[in-house]
């Protein structure tokens, strides 16, 4: 269907005008039965209390950005890639690091545990992903095993296992996502309709398992059904690009994290967005988002550093978390929830758990002010004065945030 | 970040302003640390920490310039002055920091005293007189010239410009071992090989997408977001980070005895795991441990070809692709064939239309059937499940585990077990219950 004729009365200008005109209908449309905004709603609920959360363990050992990451099942191990092309499996529990592999090419910026939790697939600038088992016969070298599966005319922005470890469904720098046959390669369905790159994707956890949501450079956020490739919602109102989108857990939501400095949430059902997260003094983008496990928690890794913790009904920001020395690139939550883990440009990842602040007080240290859940405490004088972010002995009461981490420790892995 | 900054030098709401003393000579428009991190907190209400690191920020990106001792940007709390960077220096005009401009601005520095440059400029310096050697003359002609006209302004004038000139080449030439603020991603929208091309067919599908989209069966918004309420507040008790894990929560105890408890073969759940299974038939399903009741159920209301149907029809859609052939006549010979040994009650019209379907065999193929039997499942088996004597039993017999008391002192750094890589385990033991690995 190259330069297919036009029909009658078409032309590229009147079906921009149309497109246009049906943008502005469908808006209208979705906006009759917007009744009610979610932060009147969520009066009645009660307000989080105050989070308290560490980092628990530092990953080292990328020499360089880490640009994406992915849990596997068993709750513990993750993979995670970096701009050198390595790509690295650790047990994030013990620190230690299972297997390591080098791509030929830079900037990995999509890595995928597969849900067996026997092989990984990555891809980056080389416009492929790859998919490895993972093996720990010493004789055997990952590399030689390797199975290239998804074949790009662009960059591979973001690549995740469907329910089974045979289908891998990519995102592209050409526009397209495209769903593969990991033995054969073969090319079960591509889903076109993005006016730019996308930049990110992620499966529903719906009962029919059918449904995906991607985001790209042309604003938009669309959700996708696996079997036909049509598009079945699109949502823009983003003012920039779309870095990260995540399913709520219950799958009748997901949230979009944008270069706009904004997270937005997006309802399926009322076909509309529901929610921004943003505030005056977060000027940078957010690249990265995820759900804690009940939904009430959005975590969002932004490029100034740090990360945000967002209360999803309130709609305000429950805490902020420092530590990071260079962009946070990338944040997800652990299958069980009970830690997520973020990879930031500054060559390591953090796992960090929380627990809710409960009403102990130590001697020696100060009492702690409860301001409103938008301001997290700050506190000083922590009982060991020499405590550095990476301790995992045992701390009680209130702790303070975490402070900048002391100069010397970025000179450890040049 | 540029909208903060001018209204931070908005002349009435903006930061306190006023003359500083530099040694002899005076600088008007200079700022403190202090003065910038209290408007920050003021305007945005936000907390010291967070107001430390968004001034840092803004340091680094060279939109402020420390008066007194420029070669490191960082934000400092006492009494350093501060000035804000001119205009022409910001890092949004995508001025290209040319090498050219950079081998003047050394050249100048060197002619304005010897030895003033610091190792890294040095090895620049060098490198770029090598480089564009053919045009040093000019360089230096062009450094010289700026000497002597900066020579005609004023003391302080002139101390403010070579500060703003040093931020902006620490901004644009970082020293190493300092993360460069300018560094990017790969391009994006670059590449015009791979570009989308807004075609007639681009649009044609967007108005085509448009159209269905409008038709489209929407709820009320009020409907949409209680059911957020509702949810939350169903999975609060079960979400680790709202409410903590029993025994304790892995990563901050090094223990992981929750993680064992909790594993998929574990032979005897825990009560949040089993109240877990009456939230949603989906949850169910997804639990090993939970299916495996149910087709123990189904088994004694003699329904559990509907469950190995569904998990069959699973395997289908998310296996290989070479499999699939083989797979639907199995599936075929085992469940749909008449008088199969497993045979499932589906309705007639979905019967005809997959029996249809079958002559040419596709991932898809038995996708109605299985809904059917989903939903049949989800209807009637799943609510009589619920109120059945066996889930009231399993409900009764699950574990609670007891909290674990964090220690005071440990001084004994707990051992963390490395659990065997699910890649380790035979096949069967790590298969995932939906979607095998291509050997079933």
């Amino acid at each position: 269907m190259a330069t297919d004729g036009l029909h009658e009365n078409e032309t590229l200008a009147s079906l921009k005008s149309e497109a246009e005109s049906l943008k502005g209908k469908l808006e209208e449309e979705r906006a009759k039965l917007h009744d009610v905004e979610l932060h009147q709603v969520a009066e009645r609920v009660e307000a989080l209390g105050q989070f308290v959360m560490k980092t628990r363990r530092t990953l080292k050992g990328h020499g360089n950005k880490v640009l994406c990451m992915d849990w596997c099942k068993d709750k513990r191990r993750i993979v995670s890639s970096s701009q050198d092309g390595k790509v690295i499996v650790w047990d994030s529990f013990t620190t230690n690091k299972e297997h390591a592999v080098t791509m030929p090419c830079t900037w990995v910026m999509a890595c995928a545990y597969a849900p067996s939790g026997c092989a990984i697939a990555c891809g980056g600038l080389d416009n492929k992903c790859s998919v490895y088992p993972l093996t720990f016969d010493k004789n055997e070298n990952m590399a030689a095993k390797k199975k290239s599966v998804a074949m790009h005319t662009n960059y591979l922005s973001a690549c995740s296992f469907t329910n089974s470890d045979m289908q891998i469904l990519t995102a592209s720098g050409d526009g397209t996502c495209a769903l593969w046959d990991v033995e054969s390669g073969q090319l079960l369905q591509s889903f076109h309709g993005h006016g730019a790159d996308v930049l990110c994707l992620d499966l529903a956890p719906s009962e029919t398992g059918n449904t995906f949501v991607s985001g790209g450079c042309d604003k938009k956020a669309m959700v996708w059904d696996m079997r036909s490739g049509q598009c079945v919602q699109a949502f823009e109102t983003h003012e920039s690009d779309i870095n990260s989108v995540r399913y709520y857990p219950s799958g009748d939501a997901f949230a979009s994290g944008s270069d706009d400095a904004t997270c937005r949430l997006y309802d399926l059902r009322a076909d509309r967005e529901v929610a921004i997260y943003s505030k005056e003094s977060i000027i940078f983008g957010a690249s990265s988002v995820d759900f804690s496990l009940s939904g009430r928690l959005l975590f969002a890794g932004y490029n100034d550093y740090t990360i945000n913790v967002w209360d999803v009904l309130k709609g305000s920001r429950v805490s902020i978390l420092f530590g990071h020395e260079n962009r946070v690139s990338t944040l997800r939550v652990s299958p069980d929830g009970t830690a997520f883990c973020s990879g930031s440009w500054d060559h390591t990842l953090r796992a960090q758990p929380q627990a809710l602040l409960l009403e102990v007080a130590l001697p020696g240290l100060e009492p702690s002010d409860r301001p409103g859940p938008s301001a997290p405490v700050n506190l000083r004088g922590c009982a060991r004065p020499t405590c550095k972010t990476t301790c995992s002995g045992i701390k009680m009461g209130p702790v303070s945030q975490k402070l900048p981490k002391p100069a010397f420790q970025s000179t450890l892995f040049k | 970040m540029e909208r903060m900054v001018v209204s931070m030098q908005d002349p009435d709401q903006g930061v306190k302003m006023r003359s500083q003393r530099l040694l002899i000579t005076v600088i008007p428009h200079a700022v403190t640390g202090n003065d910038v991190m209290e408007w920050l907190i003021h305007k945005y209400c936000i907390t010291e920490e967070e107001a430390l690191h968004l001034g840092t920020l803004l340091v680094r990106h060279g939109y402020l310039y420390p008066l007194r001792d420029p070669c490191h940007l960082e934000l400092r709390l006492d009494e350093t002055p501060y000035r804000f960077q001119t205009p022409y220096f910001w890092m949004s005009t995508l001025w290209p920091a040319a090498e050219l401009d950079y081998a003047i601005y050394l050249a100048k520095k060197n002619i304005r005293k010897w030895g003033g440059l610091f190792d890294h400029e040095k090895e620049h310096y060098d490198q770029l007189h090598r480089k564009i050697s053919h045009t040093w003359d000019l360089v230096v002609m062009q450094a010289r010239e700026q000497l002597w006209a900066a020579k005609q302004r004023r003391k302080g004038d002139r101390l403010v410009i070579a500060c703003q000139e040093q931020t902006y080449w620490l901004v644009n030439r970082p020293p190493p071992g300092v993360p460069s603020v300018l560094e990017q991603g790969p391009e994006r929208n670059s590449c015009t090989a791979g570009r989308v091309q807004k075609t007639v067919d681009f649009y044609r599908r967007e108005v085509e997408c448009l159209r269905k989209a409008l038709g489209r069966a929407r709820v009320k918004s009020s409907v949409c977001l209680e059911a957020y309420l509702k949810f939350s507040s169903q999975r609060g008790p079960h979400d680790p980070i709202m409410s903590g894990c029993l025994p304790s929560n892995p990563w901050v105890t090094d223990n992981d005895t929750y993680w064992a408890m909790n594993a998929p073969s574990a032979a005897v759940p825990t009560r949040l795991r089993v109240e877990q299974w009456a939230f949603s038939f989906r949850e169910l399903l997804e639990d090993p441990v939970g299916r495996a009741h149910f087709m123990d159920f189904l088994r004694k209301e003699f329904s559990a070809e509907n469950l190995s149907f569904w998990e069959a029809c699973e395997e289908l859609r998310h296996g290989g692709q070479a499999q699939v052939p083989a797979l639907v006549d199995a599936v075929y010979q085992q469940f749909l064939a008449p008088g199969a040994a497993r045979w499932v009650n589906i309705d007639s019209r979905t019967m005809e239309r997959t029996l249809v379907g079958l002559g040419r065999p596709h991932r898809h193929v038995l996708d109605d059937a299985q809904l059917h039997i989903y939903m049949l499942m989800k209807k009637d088996s799943y609510p009589r499940f619920l109120k059945s004597d066996l889930y009231k039993d399993l409900l009764a017999e699950a574990v609670v585990p007891p909290e674990t008391k964090r220690r005071v002192f440990p001084f004994m750094r707990k051992l963390r077990h490395s659990s065997p890589s699910p890649a380790l385990l035979p096949a069967s033991a790590s298969r995932e219950p939906s979607g095998g690995d291509g050997e079933a």
